[in-house]
């Protein structure tokens, strides 16, 4: 209590009222960014890792890609790594925490809403996904990437998959102890980086194996992006099927099972 | 809106149970506007599970809750800007600034305080740019009280706003409910701080074991009855002294030397016991006249045995 300024006069007499529901949800989500874009960690996972991965692997001939386009096969699989790092580890990781030093519970007792809160988080996850995008399709150009395909292939396989993302990164820190989440987001993180077609190319695995793997959210979203702006198709059927029924699953599950404190 | 001819909060015959265990179990009471309501009690009593039950967080298994004449689950969307939230622990985020926080939770309102002035006013304006993480227990559940009325709200709920707050950050926060109160906000607080609830309550309702043992104001709980203590030598003649006294006082010695008497204590009493020590040719050292304090009650109503 060392406060040097003089202890305001402040009229305490009740004037109670919600903020109009567009200035409460772009106030949280103005809250959320603030705290995600300082925060080293989530950047390192959001921003860092992926352009690393495409100027190392897209400069140098380190990985065999099977193709001499190297970045055209790299950019797609990095961006879908941006979208999960985004939707799915660092909102079950920053989510996670908020649940354990009990924000969610706090926020739950004003005007905001829980509504609200899943708007604003979900407005956030999309915000640093467009910054991520920007910053990964401006590396990738500047490698000489030349992509294909139709924008709004894209724009519907980047949401099927945040939707699918947000889902599962929701209903993991809505069950789980916050440290649990933290290990286990970290950990899917690095599984799928390698398993699921980011950089290492599907087509190295057995035929049983990729069977399976291409059942995954990251693998769909990976391989529809490069059936698109690789290959220039239009609404992969296939991969947008699987990320739906992940998107279903996942958001159902997470609505089921959230627990808010 | 508000229905009216309504207490801020009326519990009657309240029961959450967890399991076989009834956390509480029948709890009554009213709290009024404008005024401050103290639900004092041991550790495990049942205080927080009540007023989380009034904050909407849990639903009750029984009984009834009146919230500014709302249910605090049916009417959440109305209650919410209304009521003002202090949890016992947490709520605050890790990342953000102090004052970042102070301003989202303000902007979440329609008229809100304006956030540096109630910053200054706790004596938190060093530390806005701090990042919650980094504050003192004490300076976060300051900031914690800010955020419970920074929207300007009619009734505040605080689940032990002084617990573990130095002496300047607690006179800080009784003032800020005073003023509360004189504003005409209705304040329900949880404390086991009798001096707190004493000093602070118009209202005290002692809750043990999830029920209400004993409830009003701190002089209706506390009584009128004085006593007088002194120390002197030890050993001295009582029944002598008893005899000057009044019929229906009591006198007695305990530990050697302290010197505890009982009884309609006016001043006459006191100059019967004062003139009975000078022509004995005792000087009585540490003479004072106490009422009953709202501990004692507290005591002699939930027990002395230990809580977990």
């Amino acid at each position: 209590m060392t406060g040097s300024t003089e202890p305001a006069v402040l009229d305490l007499s009740p004037a109670p009222g919600a903020a109009p529901p567009l200035r409460k949800i772009t106030a949280q989500t103005g809250h959320e960014l603030r705290a995600l874009l300082r925060n080293g960690e989530q950047l390192l996972l959001t921003l860092i890792i992926p352009v690393l991965l495409l100027v190392l692997f897209g400069a140098t001939s380190l990985l065999d890609l099977g193709t001499d386009r190297r970045v055209d096969f790299l950019a797609p699989g990095v961006l879908a790594l941006a979208v999960m790092s985004t939707a799915f580890t660092g909102q079950a990781i920053g989510t996670g925490f908020e649940r354990r030093y009990g924000v969610l519970k706090r926020l739950g007792a004003t005007p905001l809403s829980r509504t609200g809160l899943i708007a604003a988080k979900t407005l956030t996850v999309l915000l640093v996904e467009v910054l991520q995008t920007l910053v990964i399709c401006g590396v990738a150009f500047g490698l000489g990437w030349r992509p294909q395909g139709d924008p709004l292939s894209v724009a519907l396989l980047l949401l099927l998959g945040t939707a699918a993302f947000s889902g599962l990164g929701l209903l993991m820190a809505g069950t789980l102890r916050a440290e649990a989440t933290l290990a286990a987001a970290n950990l899917v993180y690095l599984l799928l980086l390698a398993l699921g077609g980011v950089v290492f190319p599907l087509a190295r695995f057995p035929d049983g194996v990729r069977a399976v793997l291409e059942l995954l959210p990251i693998t769909a979203l990976s391989d529809g992006l490069r059936q698109v702006l690789q290959h220039g198709a239009a609404l992969p059927a296939g991969p947008l099927l699987v990320l739906a029924i992940w998107a279903v699953a996942g958001c159902a599950l997470a609505a089921r099972f959230f627990r808010w404190e | 809106m508000t229905p009216p001819g309504n207490a801020a909060v009326e519990l009657d015959g309240l029961v959450k149970r967890y399991g076989s265990v009834a956390a509480v179990d029948g709890l009554s009471l009213r709290a009024e506007r404008g005024a401050v309501t103290a639900l004092l009690g041991p550790n495990g009593a049942g205080k927080t599970t009540a007023v989380e039950i009034c904050e909407g967080y849990r639903q009750p298994d029984g009984g009834t809750v009146r919230v500014l004449g709302f249910d605090p689950v049916r009417d959440a969307r109305l209650l919410r800007p209304r009521v003002g939230v202090m949890l016992q622990s947490g709520g605050v985020p890790a990342q953000a600034r102090a004052g970042e926080f102070l301003r989202l939770m303000a902007a979440l309102h329609a008229n809100p305080l304006p956030p540096a002035a109630l910053l200054a006013r706790l004596g938190l304006t060093e530390h806005a740019r701090t990042p919650c993480r980094r504050l003192s227990g004490g300076q976060r559940q300051r900031l914690s009280l800010a955020a419970a009325v920074v929207g300007r709200p009619e009734l505040v709920f605080l689940d032990e706003p002084t617990a573990g707050l130095d002496p300047q950050a607690r006179h800080a926060t009784w003032e800020l409910v005073a003023e509360l109160r004189a504003s005409g906000v209705a304040v329900v607080l949880t404390t086991h701080h009798m001096e707190e609830a004493e000093r602070l309550a118009d209202h005290v309702v002692i809750v043990d074991h999830g029920r209400v043992v004993a409830a009003g104001s701190p002089t209706e709980l506390t009584g009128a009855e004085r006593q007088l203590r002194f120390r002197a030598r030890a050993g001295l003649g009582l029944d002598e002294l008893l005899a000057a006294l009044p019929l229906g006082s009591a006198a007695k010695e305990s530990p050697a030397g302290h010197y505890l008497v009982e009884g309609d204590v006016q001043p006459e009493f006191l100059a019967t016991v004062t003139t009975w020590c000078a022509s004995h040719g005792v000087l009585t050292e540490d003479l004072r006249i106490e009422r009953r304090t709202l501990e004692d009650v507290f005591l002699e109503l939930t027990g002395r045995e230990l809580r977990s």
